[in-house]
């Protein structure tokens, strides 16, 4: 069992049942992610974690437990038909985000996806809060004041773009290596390995190691954060978390519109059971890579 | 069937009833009065009795038996006749099997010369040929020595874990019995599959590393191309069998990649895993270049037994160097040769070099840099991440304890 959680921080259920007599009224839930986001997140996670694991197994072909796995599955081509049909779902959904933000951001001209302090796109204030939030790691300043994304999770997003990008790339061109050299030079094709396998590697490692511990494993959020998967979090949790973007949308008047109800307990049960198959896949695939490493 | 090997013994009770009457021996029938009886033993217990029907259809059966076991002329006869010596009229396979390894096994087990037979363990010909009295030519099917028949008659010494041990021999028997060679002669009943003594001889068989021996490493290629004719051809095209013709005994000879007795079908799935790393025994720098691709990542794990291997581009026989106009990976062929697999290959497609060394500088310096930039790319997030994530947990934890003694919140 996980160590005592602090009020505060706890997750939805249990911070329903023990806090009431401190608070008046019903805790209030807001939406911080929406149905379609979440389901993007999925999408993104399940395939993830088929890709890594085949994409290791090919990394890693000279190792033992890549050659028992590969027996088991009936060979390579099980493993391969397996990584790109994972990369077609994700290649769908990175096309599905990309359409939602062209339409968004171009046809709508909706600004605040480019800049504002909804963007994804990182600002003056990201940098501060880097610099602040290592000030207060070490104990020489207050801790700053995180808007609706915070550096990190910035950093999360673009490291999954770009990697989506290079790691698509190149892998669309390994597949179909006649029709792309018609327009790359062979070398390319090369290179394409080279940059494919270092880049997926990185992702797995970055995946299974900081934004496991960052966004889910701290002891602030330990073991899960669960707002990915439900898509609520309560207000205290709001507000202690993004102090910047509560305080703009209380400023704003607009907390109505992003009032909803306490997640279903199923749902909950649900998020957990995913969440933890996730990271303890992500973990045993992270443990198979540094030793793989290791042993050369 | 029990070899009766010699009539060097003693021939007790007929010795005791007929010692007095000597008689001179005229006709078989004589002999058979006695040796007729199957189940006629010598002192040692060993079988003297002769199949009278059975030696008159062998291929020895017109002769008279004092043909052989010269030293008998008249009854009673020696209690020790001496070994029959089958190279009186056999002149050519007795001088053969005088200079085989079997000759030299003998005498080092019995540490006397072998020119009598005295070293064997039975007599030198019928280990192999069988009964004495029963011997067929060796077209007949009843032959020990007809073709589908050599593999049982060498593996009686061969297949014998005892004797491998003994005399150090890998257990050539099972593994010829799997390979190719055993199954075509064993389960399909071909004639001319080749069985022990295509490759061996059968008389003078020599160490492997005589090099008078068919099985010399420069005398290999003679040796299985005397059946494939074909391969030999091309082979002798290409580097490596100019190599060994020229004297040069580290190039590969048919057996480095086949092996010699575990031969299999180099189509099949299990030859195509398994042979790889036999070129890059010696082509070190090439197999370890191949291991970064996708090729052999492909390979490794199974199932994608069509995978290039060495020989789909570098052909097996007639491998030839890059700068020939006939090598498949010669600049002009590389089209062809990549197309086979890659439909729709082209110029650009084929300067994908499939043993890049992303570690070496000099020869491929752009995939050199793309590397080196990667492995920096992922080291510095990495190591940002890490220890960003390292000092965060330790001031996380300390709010938490902080806070929890404090009875306050935490941030």
């Amino acid at each position: 069992m996980p160590e005592p959680i602090p009020t505060v921080t706890a997750p939805v259920p249990k911070a329903s049942i023990a806090v009431p007599p401190a608070v008046p009224e019903k805790p209030r839930y807001f939406l911080r992610f929406t149905l379609g986001q979440r389901s993007l997140h999925a999408v993104l996670l399940s395939t993830f974690l088929g890709l890594a694991a085949t994409g290791l197994m090919m990394r890693f072909s000279g190792s033992i437990w890549a050659i028992r796995f590969a027996k088991l599955v009936d060979g390579f081509g099980t493993i391969l038909f397996f990584h790109k049909f994972c990369a077609l779902v994700l290649t769908i959904a990175f096309l599905v985000h990309v359409r939602e933000i062209i339409a968004r951001g171009i046809f709508k001209r909706d600004k605040s996806i480019f800049w504002g302090p909804t963007s994804m796109v990182a600002n003056w204030k990201d940098v501060k809060d880097l610099f602040g939030h290592m000030r207060w790691f070490l104990g020489l300043g207050p801790k700053p004041k995180f808007e609706r994304y915070a550096y990190w999770e910035k950093f999360d997003y673009w490291a999954v773009f770009w990697g989506m990008v290079v790691i698509g790339f190149s892998g669309y061109a390994m597949w179909f290596a006649p029709f792309f050299a018609r327009f790359l030079p062979g070398w390319a094709l090369n290179a394409a390995l080279v940059i494919h396998s270092e880049e997926g590697l990185l992702a797995i490692l970055f995946i299974f190691s900081i934004h496991f511990v960052n966004t889910h494993l701290r002891p602030d959020s330990f073991p899960m954060d669960m707002v990915i998967f439900t898509g609520r979090e309560s207000e205290e949790e709001f507000k202690t978390r993004r102090p910047e973007e509560y305080q703009r949308m209380i400023a704003e008047g607009k907390s109505a519109t992003r009032i909803t109800d306490a997640p279903q307990p199923w749902l909950i049960n649900f998020s957990r059971a995913v969440g933890f198959t996730a990271i303890l896949i992500g973990l045993t695939l992270l443990v198979l890579t540094l030793s793989a490493y290791i042993a050369g | 069937m029990k070899t009766v090997s010699s009539f060097g013994l003693t021939l007790f009770s007929s010795a005791l009833l007929l010692a007095a009457t000597a008689r001179p021996l005229h006709a078989d029938t004589d002999c058979l009065t006695c040796h007729s009886d199957t189940t006629m033993q010598d002192a040692n217990g060993k079988n003297i009795g002769v199949d009278a029907n059975k030696f008159h259809s062998s291929i020895h059966g017109n002769l008279k038996c004092s043909d052989c076991h010269k030293d008998i002329h008249d009854y009673p006869h020696p209690d020790r006749p001496a070994a029959v010596q089958c190279e009186s009229c056999h002149t050519d396979e007795g001088a053969s099997i005088a200079g085989s390894v079997h000759a030299k096994a003998a005498a080092a087990v019995s540490g006397t010369t072998t020119d009598s037979g005295a070293g064997w363990k039975g007599h030198p010909c019928t280990g192999c040929h069988g009964n004495a009295h029963e011997i067929v030519t060796k077209t007949d099917p009843n032959s020990t020595v007809y073709p589908l028949n050599i593999p049982k008659t060498c593996g009686g010494c061969h297949g014998d874990p005892a004797m491998a041990k003994k005399f150090h021999l890998p257990n050539v028997y099972d593994l010829y019995i799997d390979s190719i060679h055993g199954f075509a002669l064993g389960k399909e009943g071909l004639l001319v599959a080749a069985n022990c003594t295509s490759c061996h001889g059968a008389h003078k068989i020599l160490s492997h590393t005589d090099p008078h021996s068919s099985t010399y490493r420069t005398n290999i290629p003679g040796t299985c191309g005397s059946c494939h004719v074909g391969i030999n051809e091309q082979y002798q095209k290409g580097v490596h069998g100019k190599a060994v013709a020229a004297g040069n005994t580290s190039a590969p000879v048919c057996t480095d990649c086949h092996t010699a007795h575990g031969i299999v079908e180099p189509t099949s799935a299990d030859f195509r895993m398994q042979s790889t790393p036999i070129c890059g025994s010696c082509h070190r720098d090439k197999f370890s270049t191949y291991r970064d691709t996708f090729h052999s990542q492909l390979g490794l794990l199974g199932g994608y037994t069509e995978t290039a291997r060495c020989w789909d581009c570098h052909r097996a026989h007639e491998v030839l160097p890059t700068s020939d106009p006939n090598s498949p990976v010669n600049k002009a062929n590389l089209i062809a040769t990549c197309g086979r697999c890659h439909a729709g290959a082209n110029a650009s497609f084929v300067q994908y070099q499939p043993h890049a060394n992303a570690r070496n500088r000099k020869l491929n310096p752009a995939l050199y840099y793309i590397r080196l930039f990667m492995n920096l790319l992922l080291t510095s997030v990495l190591t940002f991440f890490m220890l960003h994530t390292v000092l965060w947990l330790i001031r996380s934890r300390l709010q938490q304890v902080k806070s929890k003694s404090s009875g306050g919140k935490n941030a």
